[in-house]
């Protein structure tokens, strides 16, 4: 087991908040320092662009842990300090205010930063949606009754227009895709997501790439569409994906590529580990590297990273989950485990895709697809189908290590 | 050991079944879990911790 007397966690949202559980929890006794950029305690991102921005939650019910429990895991807190540079062969991370932190050990938990189009973002009334204060700042917007379009249908984009339009505002959601999720789950689920949002009166643009926005008075007024299309707008969200919160590592010495490059163990160096939305590692079921932006994975790489650091090499265990990752909007909780690429063989196992209009409920459709690459199950999804969902991580986990 | 939950923050990700599947279970209509002994013998307290640590939504609060 390595010495360890200090270690340094980079990143204060899910996954650094879990490994500084872990490590306490595994008996790490020494200074244990976490560095955030927001000025917040740890909180939770999947309720931002549901219950938070709907209005459901006081804003404090997305925090992590209590004071008293971030209290009782002794943390050196920087909060509200961003990282700036990482010597490997010092052990020693830079921050913005000049101040040096010496290591034995590190977890970088950094996460994500939202993609920006290249337009745009200097208009008031366009967001992205990351963090809470992000949050907050688009929800009293919403509050004037806006037009609102959400650029782009991943995951977010799609929660986003879910929950903008349960708040009775007019809501048009826009994709280069043939469908929402499509690049998430497929065409196939996408197709019956897209439904779902015509049945709730969401306009859907798909197909269509934004290629500029209006303005009047620095104010946006219209999204513009390449087919010519004005959608006259009052608020848009860019939702167009994230890239790896990395800059700062830049000419440390570590790998860098779709994240923190890292081994099967999670470890990016001696001594330096990463885990959640930012790690890249090769899978050992996968047949390559992958990198997760699933909150599941956030605490489960977590766990792995803060153990391996303590155990050391010899000792380490390889990452290899299971993904799972979920989505909920108009009440339909879509949940994902294995892998969903949008070129597999779909058959749905379970339930039935239609919707089951002698119940009054048109919405209410209830099914679990098996996801097949050549043949082989590579992962599966649940539509409103949580518990039987489960019942088939097992075709999964022949093919994957649990 | 005591076992409280939080069904407003649960979102049915089933973590804490394949945890600890003697204490937790979820409801068939949306995957919200149930408690099914919610103060369950100490030999399964590594399992239940292991499911508060693992719930994605940190909906399950161990008392010891």
């Amino acid at each position: 087991m390595p010495t360890l007397d200090h270690i340094v966690l980079v990143g204060a949202s899910a996954a650094g908040l879990t490994a500084a559980d872990a490590l306490r929890r595994e008996g790490f006794t020494g200074t244990l320092t976490m560095v955030g950029e927001e000025l917040r305690t740890p909180y939770d991102r999947p309720p931002l662009s549901k219950q938070v921005l709907a209005g459901d939650w006081e804003p404090h019910r997305s925090t992590l842990r209590q004071d008293t429990d971030i209290q009782r895991l002794r943390m050196n807190l920087r909060l509200g300090c961003r990282a700036t540079g990482l010597d490997t062969a010092e052990r020693v991370v830079t921050l913005a205010d000049g101040d040096r932190l010496g290591y034995d050990g590190l977890i970088i938990t950094t996460g994500l930063r939202p993609r920006r189009l290249p337009f745009g973002h200097e208009l008031a009334g366009v967001h992205v949606l990351r963090t809470l204060d992000e949050t907050l700042t688009l929800r009293a917007q919403l509050l004037a009754g806006p037009r609102v379009v959400v650029i782009g249908a991943g995951f977010l984009g799609s929660e986003i227009a879910a929950t903008t339009r349960g708040l009775g505002l007019d809501v048009t959601l826009v994709d280069v895709e043939p469908t929402p999720l499509a690049r998430q789950v497929g065409t196939w689920v996408g197709g019956l997501a897209g439904d779902m949002h015509r049945d709730h009166g969401v306009r859907l643009r798909m197909r269509r790439h934004v290629t500029g926005m209006t303005g009047d008075n620095g104010r946006v007024t219209a999204v513009v569409l390449d087919d010519g299309t004005r959608l006259p707008a009052d608020v848009v969200v860019v939702a167009i994906g994230s890239v790896p919160a990395t800059e700062w590592l830049a000419g440390s010495g570590l790998a860098l590529g779709d994240g923190v490059l890292c081994d099967v163990t999670c470890r990016a160096a001696p001594r330096v580990y990463a885990a959640g939305d930012v790690a890249n590692w090769p899978h050992p079921a996968a047949g390559g590297r992958v990198r997760l932006e699933q909150r599941t994975n956030a605490t489960q790489q977590a766990l792995t990273a803060a153990k391996n650091l303590l155990s050391g090499p010899a000792e380490a265990v390889p990452y290899a989950p299971v993904p799972f990752g979920w989505t909920d909007h108009y009440g339909t909780k879509i949940q994902t485990c294995g892998w969903c690429p949008s070129d597999a063989t779909i058959e749905v196992v379970d339930g039935d895709p239609q919707p089951r209009k002698a119940d009054g409920d048109p919405q209410a459709r209830k099914f679990v697809a098996l996801y097949k690459v050549d043949g082989r199950v590579v992962g599966a999804l649940g539509w409103n189908s949580a518990r039987a969902l489960r019942e088939y991580r097992s075709h999964l986990t022949e093919n994957s290590a649990a | 050991m005591k076992i409280l939950i939080d069904e407003g923050k649960c979102v049915g990700a089933g973590q804490c079944v394949l945890a600890a599947a003697d204490v937790f279970d979820q409801r068939d209509e949306d995957g919200i879990v149930i408690l099914l002994d919610a103060v369950p013998p100490h030999e399964l307290l590594p399992q239940v911790q292991d499911a508060a640590a693992r719930c994605p939504a940190l909906a399950i609060e161990v008392v010891e």
